[in-house]
């Protein structure tokens, strides 16, 4: 007679991420890769950071790359941050341009779009995109507010609030969901999502109008609010990192989660929800 | 697999900068900037003007700092003495002005930051003759459309190309657009643009032309160097500096 526990447990499908969620995601991949790029193209033509209205007042930037010459007369790359120097050749302040010389740069050739040091260029790339992303963003907003999917599916339920001590635990052990469990975002996921669709994008996109001066003759107290305009620079930066790193942790979550399955549940829609007979 | 990718989308994204048709469709992008910028800001909107102690010690010196034009260098050893601003195009009265009458226009002294394409900041305090007095003094003709400022240094190393940049009329009425002569409460240092640079406010630092040696007014600015209202313009940078 067959043993049930080596019976193959069922997997069920769930109609996992409508239409518009999947071409709204896809869009805004395209878009903050392209934004990320092309902006560090054009923080290229600046590599410091400082904090305040002027590059120039009293206090020394906050973050410096810079490509200087050794006692030997080499290129060398340095980061210094905070005051702390360090050499970064090959990477930040000196790495190769596209024909093999090593010169002085800020993000190297791989990281930005355009590939060479082109301002201009990078500019168009950038405010393109940027519109692409709002105009995204706020299609996807509306549309996750009126089908309910911030509410359904993204708000934290009260059970999710008290179990977050769990879920990191959860995370750290790589523990993957099974049966009903695997039909809901996580507490974690839900509010790193909400985090960032209502805090970090709609922040950036503030420092980023914040640097101009044309919208300065309107909101001059809300730049002066965040420090300055070189304030709202270095958030602009900072928080472009932090996307960057939501992510990676996102990507990883995808990975050891089931990559195809993911990955084609936001394509087709459809996720394969692992059977929660298993013990555990 | 994921290396191959990204160097294959990269090298895409190389090719598609280099075509015509690409950046001129993501040039859309900056011409919505344009248009709702335009929509959103009143006429008379004014950036921040900041207190006296915020300037701090010498202003960046950005682009040019020595121009390489003997003849104007010459003038600059007396003090512009000799210099004239010419002022003509589409206007009833075309002239020529020394630095004293323009001193002598109704001037204005602002304190603002001045925000360079690069990405940084500096602030500076201005006086200037107001640039909406001196052309109502020359008298617009009726289809005058944009005020072009040509300056005395060359941006090629064989004295060609000289700098020049242009503003509508909206900009040029604006109450902080000036023809700065004088930079924290000095005479207006070579380096920073003398004898005469102009400032306007609302917009990125290389519209704010330095050398100014003639202001032309015309309907349209394609005929004037490469076409697009600009030195820099010319090299793919935005007519509109706004952001």
């Amino acid at each position: 007679m067959a043993d049930l526990n080596n019976a193959l447990p069922e997997k069920k499908m769930q109609y996992r991420h409508r239409l518009p969620v999947r071409l709204m995601h896809w869009i805004n991949v395209m878009a903050l890769v392209v934004l990320l790029m092309s902006g560090l193209n054009i923080f290229n033509a600046h590599t410091a950071l400082y904090w305040g209205e002027s590059s120039y007042g009293k206090k020394p930037p906050l973050l410096e790359i810079r490509g200087v010459e050794d006692d030997e007369g080499n290129l060398i790359g340095t980061a210094r941050l905070f005051g702390y120097t360090i050499n970064t050749t090959g990477f930040l302040g000196a790495s190769k341009d596209l024909d093999g010389n090593l010169i002085e740069k800020g993000f190297p050739t791989w990281i930005t779009i355009p590939s060479n040091q082109w301002l201009a260029m990078a500019r168009r790339w950038h405010f393109f995109f940027a519109w692409l992303l709002v105009v995204n963003g706020f299609s996807f907003v509306t549309y996750s507010l009126l089908s309910r999917h911030v509410v359904r599916d993204l708000l934290p339920t009260r059970q999710d609030l008290r179990s977050i001590g769990r879920s990191v635990v959860d995370h750290l052990l790589l523990r993957r969901p099974k049966g009903e469990e695997a039909t809901r975002y996580n507490v974690l996921q839900k509010m790193a999502y909400l985090s960032v669709i209502f805090l970090m994008a709609p922040a950036i996109i503030l420092m980023g109008l914040g640097m101009s001066p044309a919208l300065d003759a309107l909101f001059s107290r809300l730049v002066g609010l965040f420090g300055g305009r070189q304030s709202m620079r270095t958030l602009h930066f900072v928080i472009a990192w932090a996307l960057v790193a939501f992510v990676f942790v996102h990507v990883f979550q995808v990975i050891v989660n089931g990559f195809w399955n993911n990955v084609r549940s936001m394509i087709t829609g459809y996720l394969k929800i692992p059977s929660g007979l298993d013990s555990e | 697999m994921i290396a191959g990718v990204g160097a294959i989308t990269l090298g895409g994204c190389q090719k598609l900068s280099d075509t015509t048709w690409f950046p001129k469709m993501l040039g859309f992008g900056e011409k919505a900037t344009q248009g709702v910028q335009r929509l959103i800001l009143p006429r008379k909107a004014m950036v921040r003007e900041f207190a006296e102690t915020d300037p701090s010690g010498q202003f960046r010196s950005n682009g040019t700092s020595l121009p390489r034009n003997p003849a104007f260098l010459e003038m600059a050893k007396n003090g512009f003495a000799d210099y004239r601003l010419t002022v003509d195009g589409l206007v009833d009265k075309p002239g020529m002005f020394s630095l004293a009458e323009i001193r002598a226009l109704p001037s204005r002294t602002q304190i603002t930051r001045h925000d360079c394409v690069e990405g940084w900041s500096a602030i500076g305090k201005w006086k200037g003759a107001r640039l909406g007095f001196l052309l109502e003094k020359v008298r617009l003709k009726p289809n005058a459309r944009y005020v072009v400022f040509h300056c005395a240094d060359p941006m090629n190393e064989d004295g060609s190309s000289l700098y020049y940049e242009s503003i509508d009329m909206e900009d040029a009425f604006h109450p902080q657009t000036i023809l700065a002569y004088e930079l924290n409460g000095a005479v207006l240092p070579l380096a920073n643009g003398a004898p005469i640079r102009l400032r306007v406010e609302r917009q990125l630092g290389y519209k704010h032309a330095k050398y100014v040696i003639r202001i032309e007014i015309v309907e349209d600015f394609s005929g004037i160097a490469g076409g697009k209202g600009g030195y820099w313009e010319d090299q793919g940078y935005e007519w509109y500096a706004g952001i």
